[in-house]
């Protein structure tokens, strides 16, 4: 390929050292991303979505540790830069919006004062330009009135307002990724509309890539391009949204998507719910980790992991009724 | 619609809540109207600090409501007017209340097995203690839970087996009404839908009615039999599921729908999002008239003059708009 990945995560293997044992957050993680390229992670808590994520920009706990694979992000070699060199890459190629923009803000600066920091710290602008870029930014993100909100605190907006001055930080040195770590989850639903209505009219205008961690499946299906379905620290299936929700290959994605409700349909349908518990990572299974929770599981599934098996060049999965089904037909 | 069928008929339920420090007061719930027959599930949605968890607590009187008449099957619980108030206690055994967050609302140093007795021994339900323990893994059988949780304490348990740990509580009195408040909202996607389908079985096994109450649409809509929408402390629109999710008629219920996040990336491609301007306003300080009005694209001068009823627009259809008729399909 010609074109050189914006994001490209190898086999990356990820432990946190807790005193209870090692707990394997990432196992065996692959993810490859063009510029541009708007890519939905989902997967329940504990999944792994937000360590995934939170390793391209090298915000790992202190107690994890990349212990396998690579991490590429923009030409750096993640996993083997300094805090120092990492922190000139942090807010300027890559930056990040949280899921409660309150806890993301800090209460006693201005948003001004916040907004200015990163464009301070990566560019040589000054006094007044900084002013300048900072009234651009937050009118681009459709706050009205940007000059007076620059002296408020973050205690004088609502929810929605805060969240819109978190990607206008986020967006302050027009990074070519964006992570957006469950951007809306902490909103009511109206205001969700407005963000992820913004985050996709502020994608196309810069075209950056954004990586959109959350655990709804109805707002992937609006906003992304491809789709990564992770269980246990795994990437179960990846493709594009298409294959996902109509064309899933894995029992876990068609178990999430008949879990949740259809609205526009007026027969009414039982839910089909997912049985069991999500796995403990401090013991996970020996074989596929979704196992003990899957309808179809066979003897294989419990003691050997599933190769990754592609259907096409971006759509793969790894479950055994795939094998199965191969050989079937090759027979 | 005969009476005998409501179980619980609410008329005009405010709820004012003082603000600290002032005089100023938080109208939380303002004149909220409506019933629940037997055996059916009503919903009621709207966004954070509409008053639709206010609305479900002040039903069963957790909080004294300030005024209004609330009548459960035939008998008056409190009436601002003539003054009435019901003593609660035999009433709690009828009326029960599962809360949203599984954390928060278990006692971390009881035992579950106690924390589901705990209401047996309120209203002395049992004679002795076999008895009361066969009720106890009864109930946890009920819902999916087996004997040797009964000696575990929350901590050991997930989200969504404490959230039935809550069930099993509320269930523990043999009540016919559960206020449901936020109930699945807590939990994981896929555990979600494991409750949700409890709940139903047991509303048919054991003849519940539910005021279901969540702000997620897609939820509400699958569990319901009816639905109010709420927003600033106001009913805008009571319908059947089906009729408020295909003949919305109070533009924000409209706009309600059109946000709700479509699992169908073909559907979600196609629709158009209404998106508001704005946000709610304080409830300290609501706006004449219609609650609505500042963020609604059909308002006039009379929407700020006068609030609108919540009438009839079609059979067991209300809605409180004054330009229904301009509200477009």
């Amino acid at each position: 390929m010609s074109e050189p990945w914006l994001v490209n995560i190898q086999h990356e293997k990820l432990s946190f050292f807790t005193p209870a044992g090692e707990v394997k957050a990432l196992n065996d993680v692959t993810i490859q991303m063009k510029p541009g390229e708007v890519l939905g992670i989902v997967g329940e808590s504990g999944s792994g979505k937000s360590v995934t994520a939170y390793s391209i920009m090298g915000l790992t706990a202190d107690n994890g540790r990349i212990v396998g694979g690579s991490v590429e992000f923009n030409g750096h070699q993640i996993d083997k830069l300094s805090e120092v060199e990492m922190r000139k890459i942090r807010g300027k190629e890559v930056s990040i919006i949280f899921q409660d923009p309150m806890t993301s803000l800090n209460p006693v600066y201005t948003i001004g004062n916040q907004i200015g920091e990163a464009i301070r710290l990566h560019t040589d602008k000054k006094g007044d330009e900084v002013k300048q870029r900072c009234i651009e930014l937050l009118s681009l993100v459709g706050i009205n009135e940007p000059e007076k909100r620059l002296k408020q605190y973050p205690h004088e907006l609502s929810g929605g307002m805060r969240q819109r001055v978190v990607i206008a930080m986020a967006l302050a040195c027009e990074p070519k990724l964006l992570i957006a770590d469950e951007p809306t989850t902490a909103l009511d639903v109206t205001i969700q509309a407005q963000i992820l209505e913004l985050m996709q009219d502020l994608q196309k205008r810069l075209g950056m890539g954004i990586i959109m961690i959350t655990h709804d499946l109805g707002v992937v299906a609006s906003m992304c391009d491809r789709i990564a379905v992770m269980y246990a620290g795994e990437i179960v299936e990846y493709g594009e949204v298409d294959d996902i929700f109509y064309n899933p290959k894995h029992e876990y994605t068609r178990g999430l998507i008949a879990s949740i409700p259809k609205f526009y349909e007026q027969e009414y349908e039982r839910l089909v719910p997912i049985e069991g518990q999500p796995v403990d990572l401090l013991n996970p299974p020996a074989g596929c980790p979704f196992a003990p929770r899957c309808k179809a599981c066979m003897k294989v599934c419990l003691n050997q992991k599933p190769e990754r098996m592609d259907f096409s060049e971006r759509h793969y999965a790894r479950c055994w009724l795939n094998v199965k089904a191969a050989m079937e037909s090759n027979q | 619609m005969s009476d005998e069928r409501k179980l619980l008929e609410v008329s005009d339920l405010k709820q004012y809540f003082p603000v600290a420090g002032s005089r100023d007061v938080v109208h939380a719930v303002d004149g909220v109207s409506f019933h629940i027959n037997k055996g059916e599930t009503f919903g009621l949605v709207g966004e954070s600090g509409c008053g639709k968890t206010t609305t479900g607590r002040s039903i069963l009187r957790l909080t004294e409501p300030t005024s209004g008449r609330i009548v459960f099957d035939g008998d008056v619980l409190f009436d601002s007017q003539t003054g009435e108030k019901a003593k609660m206690l035999p009433y709690r055994r009828r009326m029960q209340i599962v809360f949203q967050d599984p954390y928060a609302s278990l006692d971390p140093r009881m035992t579950v097995g106690d924390i589901v007795g705990e209401p047996m021994d309120i209203h002395k339900l049992f004679s002795n203690k076999e008895e009361r323990q066969a009720r106890i893994l009864e109930l946890l059988s009920h819902v999916g839970l087996n004997s040797e949780h009964a000696n575990r304490y929350p901590h050991e348990f997930s989200g969504g087996q404490r959230q039935r740990v809550g069930i099993a509580r509320a269930l523990a009195v043999d009540p016919e009404f559960i206020v449901c408040d936020e109930p699945v909202s807590a939990l994981d996607v896929s555990i979600q839908a494991q409750v949700v389908n409890m709940f139903e079985d047991l509303q048919r096994e054991l003849g519940l009615t539910y005021l279901f109450i969540a702000h997620d649409l897609s939820i509400v809509n699958h569990i319901s039999d009816r639905i109010g929408v709420m927003y600033l402390g106001h009913l805008v629109e009571v319908a059947s599921s089906d009729e408020l999710i295909f003949h919305s008629a109070h533009p924000y219920t409209k706009s309600l729908i059109s946000a709700v996040p479509i699992a169908d990336p073909k559907t979600a491609r196609k629709s158009k999002r209404i998106v508001l301007e704005g946000d709610v306003p304080s409830p300290v300080n609501p706006p004449s008239g219609c609650p609505f009005r500042t963020r609604c694209p059909y308002q006039t001068e009379v929407c700020s003059q006068s609030m609108p009823e919540l009438a009839e627009i079609a059979p067991g259809h209300q809605a409180a708009c004054h330009h229904i008729d301009k509200v477009g399909e």
